[in-house]
């Protein structure tokens, strides 16, 4: 039943921050399609709707303001930070090796400072910590690139097509499953880091690709063999998560009518997987990828922790912990930090995950809707009915 | 046939039911007056949303949060005398549900347990009620079976829900209801999901059942075919309100409601023929906001200035007849 | 009589339940129907759920593969359809769907909705927009309506919409499956008016599938009743009404509430009983015959021939065949 109500909005100052950005960028869609707008009227409602929603959620704007946060400090971070991380201070400043947060360390006629202290090699903490969020970023970000379209994919032909092309790739994904990331990732380090690493060597390209990546020193480039192993391991078992929610609501959404409608419409397959089943199962897939990249940085961190992943002099917020661990908890700062900033990167992901699930929801939005109007909805109840 | 029985089993005056959603107070029912008699079918018919069900439910307060019944009395006569539902307490109205005022409802699937055989679910009721100990329940269970015209009752009585048919689940759903006799039986569209001779066979069931029984029936259904064919009186309910009140026969030969005329004659007769269906314009309005006066005027083709401010009264119109309509009253 | 336009000639829809390893049992949803749609005609086709109707139409609109037998449209095997002819056939042969809340897409405005359809058969419009909001006011919406989702609707403009896709490609043959089972008795006659006047309109030839034997008659020329994935009687919609042969007929027609209580009262009795046994594993020769009155011995043993007892009245029943 729709109303046709005064549109006034309750508005919060965030909400018209919205407005403004959502109308910003429906403007310049205009100038491109002209009429998009008025054409996509609803649809515009929807997303500032879907946006006062999250607005509302306090938790959610925390992990908002979190992940904000870890992402710029991914992409800016190494090069805002006051040292290189390959700069090993102490081989010149003895009096730099493993410096408390806070020091100011005179040494040579030279000042340093490091707000968090130093490790083994006199590396400025604070820097390590920056150029190790963008490791995380891009390793959580190449595994969602890869492995979500990888698990989408299959999941929408088992789901569609069914019968035996289900059967087989569903008992392919079934062995994926069963494979434990850690035990694969082990094998992968055993083998891939010493094959992959003259192919980086003797590849410029992929040496300069990587070291924009990773903010590397393409000196250093061939050291990320180990994290390229441990993405590739991270991939193999992270899709088969993707092909079982979207086959599973394929399931689901197929049986809807108007998939049928389309079919006897003579509408080809590829479009009726892309426009009529592909948006009405994605909303569960985006909760789950913004829950997984908090899931991915951890395990990242995790596998190097555990000495797989990036090897000196690179490093990422694991490895950071793997080297301050032998001090602990006399040098307590080289666990505490790295892993604060892995914690609070999860943590923000996995907040706006749980608030996405409640956004996407059509009828907490609804609920949403009703909330932000004010309560003086002109009454009537719309009627296109009446063709007699 | 048009008994006017005099014995009251239940009178509903003035009630009203609220549903508190987030979009607002829905109106679900405003005002609704009528009483069953005893030995009769009465009938609540209406589209979907007119309230019906919710009237049905509101009988024994079985209106769940975010429900409220915010007036209304409901006076149940027992054989100890009469009570008001409304100032029971929950042990009390459990007392009278199952056991005296009982119910069917649309679904059969969901009535019943699947965990349970059937046999079980049946006597379950006695024991509950203390009319029969677990023995003697369970060979109760088989003689209910047969009196709803189960096929095979002693091996029916052993099996799963699931094990049976949906129009035998809805037999066992209504010997469930019967097996301790209640004076009231509501059956709330009880072959909605049925298919047309299952449905006959159920009905036909229903009228067996009241006859042998001397039950009073209050049936509720959207079904105009089902209503001529089972009850003395009828109540037509349209957005909360109850339009027109009165003997089945009288109702459907001479319909005073524009509302009433109008549903009758979108409803096509299979046995006349029928060129044109006449249809009502429009669609139902939203119970948050109906619209003032007279809730049907934006749909009525005899509207007229005082329908669209003023509700209309009950006007009586003799013989057991009632109308809420402007156009009748002097 | 007028000209055929679509031959349905023994058709079979077996749907396999699948074990692990092997097909365990096959449900025999439509076993063997033969029928033909004359230009111009609704073809009522009235059974009870699980008898196949629905199958039927899907089959006839090539959404199921069959198991066996042949349509024809217009002279022409649609199984064997393929390419542009394909495309053709699609554009002349539509379906209206039941239930109007899953058949429109919420992902899409209603103007995308119908433009699918405009798209997919390449129609040339020069004002898309202009053409799409005459069609909505054809069936009561208006302009504004244009850019807004299904959820915005009410179940009967749903509907309205859903007819709209079907028929503004201008296609001659519609199914129409179960169209207001949905639906309010107020707005089911808006709805199937509306039909009425489109079909005068634009000639359309309707396969009409429903339970409701009452709007069956309002809205069909002819009527086939199915039982069980098969045809057991097939005659002009009054003929039907007034001399039903087959005993399923009578059984159905006879378990029809009627909305008028006087004839309630003096309704003549035809004992109904029974349920429709498992299309699994249907009942040998008549499969009607468990719940038969006048069940003979041939009736469990042969299957009964489909003839035809009066002008255009065909009846599958031993009563009326000859050995």
């Amino acid at each position: 039943m729709t109303l046709v109500s005064e549109e006034v909005y309750e508005k919060k100052i965030l909400d018209k921050v919205i407005d403004r950005l959502v109308d910003g960028v429906a403007k310049v869609i205009d100038k491109f399609k002209p009429g998009w707008s008025v054409k996509n009227r609803s649809k515009i409602d929807e997303w500032k709707l879907m946006f006062y929603a999250f607005n509302r959620s306090p938790p959610g704007l925390i992990g908002a303001a979190l992940i904000l946060g870890f992402i710029a400090i991914g992409i800016f971070g190494p090069y805002f930070a006051p040292y290189s991380y390959r700069l090993f201070l102490f081989i010149e400043h003895e009096e730099t090796y493993l410096v408390p947060p806070g020091s100011t360390i005179v040494s040579k006629g030279e000042t340093f400072y490091f707000p968090l202290g130093t490790d083994k090699y006199g590396r400025d903490l604070l820097s390590l910590i920056l150029y190790g969020a963008r490791v995380s970023l891009v390793v959580s970000m190449i595994v969602i690139a890869l492995g979500v379209p990888l698990g989408i994919v299959l999941g929408l032909v088992a789901g569609y097509f069914g019968g035996k092309i289900d059967e087989i790739i569903m008992r392919i994904t079934d062995t994926f499953l069963a494979f434990p990331a850690l035990i694969l990732a082990i094998a992968f380090a055993a083998v891939l880091p010493e094959r992959l690493r003259p192919m980086i060597i003797y590849n410029e390209q992929l040496k300069t690709l990587l070291s924009i990546f990773f903010a590397a020193d393409p000196r250093d480039a061939a050291n990320f063999a180990p994290i390229l192993s441990v993405i590739l391991a991270i991939i193999i078992v992270w899709w088969p998560g993707y092909t079982r929610i979207i086959r599973g609501s394929v399931l689901s959404v197929r049986e809807n009518l108007y998939v049928e409608a389309a079919r006897a419409l003579g509408v080809s397959t590829w479009k009726i997987l892309t426009k009529h089943i592909l948006p009405n199962v994605i909303s569960p897939v985006l909760v789950l990828i913004t829950l997984d990249v908090g899931a991915v940085i951890l395990v990242e961190a995790g596998l190097s922790f555990l000495g797989l992943g990036a090897q000196d002099p690179m490093i990422d917020w694991g490895k950071i912990v793997f080297d301050g661990a032998q001090y602990f908890p006399d040098r307590w700062w080289l666990v505490l930090f790295p892993g604060l900033a892995t914690f609070l990167a999860v943590l923000g992901w996995n907040l706006v995950g749980d608030t996405l699930r409640d956004v996407l929801d059509p009828k907490t939005r609804r609920s949403i809707e009703f909330k932000v109007k004010k309560k003086k909805l002109a009454a009537t109840s719309e009627d296109g009915g009446a063709s007699q | 046939m048009t008994i006017f029985p005099t014995k009251k089993v239940i009178e509903v005056k003035d009630l009203h039911v609220h549903f508190y959603t987030y979009a607002g107070v829905v109106k679900a029912i405003s005002g609704v007056s009528f009483e069953i008699y005893e030995g009769e079918t009465f009938c609540l018919v209406g589209e979907t949303g007119c309230g019906k069900s919710v009237t049905s439910r509101a009988l024994t307060r079985l209106i769940e949060s975010p429900g409220r019944i915010v007036k209304g009395r409901i006076i149940f006569y027992r054989d100890s005398g009469p009570v008001d539902i409304m100032t029971l307490s929950e042990e009390e109205l459990r007392e009278i549900r199952g056991r005296e005022i009982a119910y069917i409802f649309q679904d059969p699937t969901a009535a019943l347990d699947p965990l349970y055989t059937v046999g079980y679910q049946i006597a379950e009721t006695m024991v509950a009620h203390r009319t029969a100990d677990w023995r003697e329940a369970f060979r109760k269970a088989i003689n209910i079976l047969k009196s709803v015209i189960m096929p095979d009752p002693e091996r029916r009585v052993k099996n799963y829900p699931h094990e049976l048919s949906g129009g035998m689940r809805q037999r066992v759903v209504i010997g469930v209801s019967l097996s301790n006799r209640p004076k009231l039986l509501i059956a709330d569209e009880p072959t909605t999901n049925l298919d047309v001779t299952i449905q006959a066979q159920i009905l036909d069931l229903l009228r067996k059942l009241k006859k042998n029984e001397q039950m009073t029936l209050l049936l509720i259904t959207h079904n105009m075919g089902v209503v001529a064919e089972m009850c003395t009186r009828v109540a037509v309910m349209y957005a909360g309100k109850i339009v027109e009140l009165g003997p089945v026969i009288d109702v459907f030969k001479d319909p005073r409601h524009p509302y009433t005329r109008g549903l009758l004659r979108a409803v096509p007769n299979p046995l006349g023929k029928v060129e044109r269906l006449e249809s009502i314009p429009g669609t139902v309005p939203n119970l948050i906001y109906p619209p003032p006066g007279c809730r049907f005027h934006p749909r009525c083709p005899y509207m007229m200035e005082v329908c669209k401010s003023k509700e209309p009264p009950m006007v009586d119109l003799g013989e057991g007849r009632k109308v809420a309509c402007w156009l009748y009253v002097k | 009589m007028s000209e055929t336009l679509i031959k349905v000639v023994n058709l079979k829809k077996y749907f396999p339940i699948r074990g692990i390893f092997f097909t365990k049992a096959r449900v025999k949803a439509v076993d063997g129907v033969t029928f033909d749609i004359r230009r111009g005609e609704t073809l009522g086709l009235v059974g009870e759920s699980g008898c196949g109707k629905t199958t039927t139409g899907r089959l006839i609109l090539r959404l199921l593969k069959p198991t066996a037998g042949h349509v024809y449209f217009e002279g022409k095997d649609v199984f064997k359809l393929k390419g542009e002819e394909l495309k053709k056939f699609r554009k002349s042969a539509q379906i209206i769907l039941q239930d109007p809340y899953t058949s429109l897409n919420p992902r899409m405005t209603v103007f995308e909705i119908i433009n699918e359809a405009l798209e997919v058969h390449k129609m040339k419009i020069s004002d898309k927009e202009e053409f799409i909001v005459n069609w909505l006011r054809k069936v009561g919406l208006e302009k504004h309506h244009l850019y807004r989702y299904p959820h915005e609707f009410s179940g009967g403009q749903r509907q309205r919409i859903a007819i709209v896709r079907a028929l503004v490609i201008n296609p001659k043959f519609v199914i129409l499956d179960e169209p207001t089972s949905a639906l309010d008795v107020s707005v089911q006659a808006q709805i199937l008016n509306m039909l009425k006047d489109f079909q005068r309109e634009m000639s359309l030839t309707y396969l009409f599938i429903s339970h409701d034997l009452g709007i069956v008659k309002y809205m069909s020329t002819r009527i086939a009743v199915m039982y069980l994935g098969k045809i057991v009687e097939l005659a002009p919609a009054d003929e039907l009404f007034e001399k039903p042969q087959h005993p399923y007929s009578q059984m159905l027609l006879a378990s029809i509430p009627i909305p008028d209580p006087e004839y309630a009262l003096k309704k003549p009795k035809v004992r109904v009983y029974g349920e429709p046994p498992s299309p699994i594993n249907p009942p040998p020769g008549c499969r009607f015959h468990p719940r038969c009155e006048h069940v003979m011995e041939i009736c469990s043993k042969e299957e009964p021939p489909f003839i035809e007892v009066e002008r255009d009245h065909y009846v599958a029943c031993w009563l009326y065949a000859k050995r």
